[in-house]
């Protein structure tokens, strides 16, 4: 019985992994699609992303002479990381993969590994164009860091859970009740903390190509071919993962039974969907910071949720 | 009833943590008259039959704090042809990290001094701490004299926080008191920044502890 049920589990969390897998281009058409609209544009197709990963999968790659192995390994392992941080991602209140106690850590710290290796291959290229955008992307790491492990904390302290399965699969309406600042504050840092992550628009532009303005474009310039495809499908990854985890955090539609369990993943799937458009419609609304102000902004979030960890200590 | 009064104690922290965190004075001064309506809230909220008495102060602090403070200052940032920003001694950055060190301290500080009756959320110490502790902060650290009000409101408005909810006895007596002195405080320092910027075209407060006879 418990080996059947085990099976049943396994299965739904390959399901929900794989949704994930073939599903997080489409955020990006989505995000364009929303901003074509804003600006009253057509927009590119909404399958764009996948026409471009398949047209760099085919293509060769060129290595400059002067890189070493880390300039190979930057997009591959980041990918990986990206791919971990999926296992371990639960979607719509169902467990991801894996989940054990603390995985919280584990998830922000394959982040920051997946940024270390990009930005270790960044510098491999002996560009001082380059170092210049990893040092940027470092420098709003930090703040951005700091404040998901706060929010993580103050999760976790809410629900009396250390693993992220554990916690959504806490989350639900009467715990909304009964601190809802708590988990509205935790909510808006790990949105501010996904702009941040996936380089969208207050904290960084994707489209823009100025030298001055690149944070993470910089960094990826060197990359080409199936490496750029790597870097390109992981952050499609990362902002699947990270919505995944902020759609829980929102939306408190929770069951166990089998049937509840679909219910919840196309809730979760709905949410992140939800978080795309809304993103399309921060970004098209408002324009990137200077430079200077993002930390400010990142700072704030770690106030946020500060804040909401403090509220809940005292 | 205790959750509301909750909701707009941390929407008083958070309009702290934006206070510390902006650079743009007409922004300070709206969060302030947030913070004013908000507050004016408070002493209907922990009622249980409607009276005169708290109604008389919530109409005057709303009316003062929400509009008549704003305006003033309003008016005095135009006259004296103030340009938008805080321009403060300490980055905005490091403001914010001293926001979130400053509610720590507080809520340490407010777990130990015993809640002022019964009905009082627990959150209201610390936050009433934490908003004069701000306004102190903010008083320090900008140079211009218009955010040097603002300050002080924000510190107002930290005590009016704790006299709200805390005080039930003669509390239109207390209230009209620190209302009327606070009006006639913002009036006076409107005009004197006014005359200042007349005589020195600037209303810089750290060039004017340089002028010798």
């Amino acid at each position: 019985m418990s080996a059947a049920v085990d099976m049943n589990m396994l299965g739904g969390a390959l399901l929900r992994m794989a949704a994930g897998l073939t599903l997080c281009p489409l955020l990006f058409g989505v995000i364009n699609r929303v901003k074509a609209l804003f600006a009253g544009r057509r927009g590119q197709p909404l399958l764009q992303t996948y026409y471009d990963l398949a047209k760099l999968l085919r293509k060769g790659a060129v290595y400059s002479g002067a890189t070493s192995w880390a300039f190979g390994l930057g997009p591959a392992a980041g990918l990986a990381c990206c791919l971990c941080a999926l296992a371990l991602a639960p979607l719509g209140g169902q467990p991801g993969l894996f989940s054990f106690e603390g995985d919280l850590f584990l998830f922000a710290g394959l982040y920051s590994l997946g940024r270390f290796l990009t930005a270790t291959a960044a510098l491999d290229t002996g560009s001082s164009f380059e170092g210049m955008g990893a040092s940027r992307e470092m420098q709003f790491a930090v703040p951005a860091e700091l404040a998901l492990i706060l929010g993580f904390v103050a999760l976790a302290q809410a629900t009396g859970d250390y693993s992220l399965a554990g916690i959504l699969g806490r989350l639900d309406l009467a715990r909304w009740q009964a601190c809802g600042p708590v988990l509205a504050l935790t909510a808006a840092a790990l949105f501010l903390v996904l702009l941040a992550e996936t380089c969208r628009i207050p904290v960084d532009d994707p489209n823009t190509h100025l030298e001055l303005t690149m944070v993470h474009e910089v960094m990826v310039l060197d990359h080409s071919g199936p490496d750029l495809a790597f870097i390109v499908y992981g952050q499609a990854l990362k902002m699947w993962t990270l919505g995944a985890v902020l759609a829980g955090l929102v939306i408190p539609a929770r069951g166990g039974e089998a049937s509840s369990m679909l219910l919840g993943a196309v809730w979760g799937v709905a949410g992140i969907f939800g978080l795309a458009v809304v993103i399309g419609i921060v970004e098209s609304s408002m324009a990137r910071l200077r430079l200077l102000l993002v930390p400010r902004l990142l700072v704030g979030a770690t106030a946020l949720s500060g804040l909401a960890l403090i509220l809940l200590l005292r | 009833m205790l959750s509301l009064v909750e909701l707009i104690l941390v929407g008083l922290v958070l309009t702290n943590l934006v206070l510390l965190g902006t650079s743009r004075i007409g922004l300070c001064i709206r969060m302030v008259a947030f913070q004013g309506v908000g507050l004016a809230l408070l002493p209907l909220l922990g009622l249980e039959a409607l009276s005169p008495e708290p109604l008389v102060i919530s109409g005057a602090t709303a009316l003062l704090k929400g509009w008549i403070f704003p305006l003033l200052l309003f008016r005095s940032l135009e006259s004296a042809h103030v340009r938008a920003e805080v321009e403060p001694y300490v980055g905005y950055s490091n403001s914010l990290l001293f926001g979130v060190a400053a509610l720590a301290v507080s809520v340490w500080l407010g777990g130990r001094v015993p809640v002022p009756g019964p009905g009082v959320p627990s959150l209201l110490t610390p936050v009433a701490f934490f908003t004069i502790l701000v306004g102190l902060f903010v008083i320090v650290t900008r140079r211009k004299a218009v955010s040097q009000v603002v300050g002080y409101l924000v510190l107002e408005n930290g005590i009016f926080a704790f006299g709200a909810v805390a005080l039930r006895k003669a509390q239109l007596l207390v209230e009209m008191g620190i209302l009327l002195d606070v009006f006639v405080a913002v009036f006076v320092m409107g005009i004197a920044i006014f005359r200042i910027n007349r005589e020195f075209d600037h209303i810089d407060a750290d060039r004017l502890a340089s002028l010798k006879e």
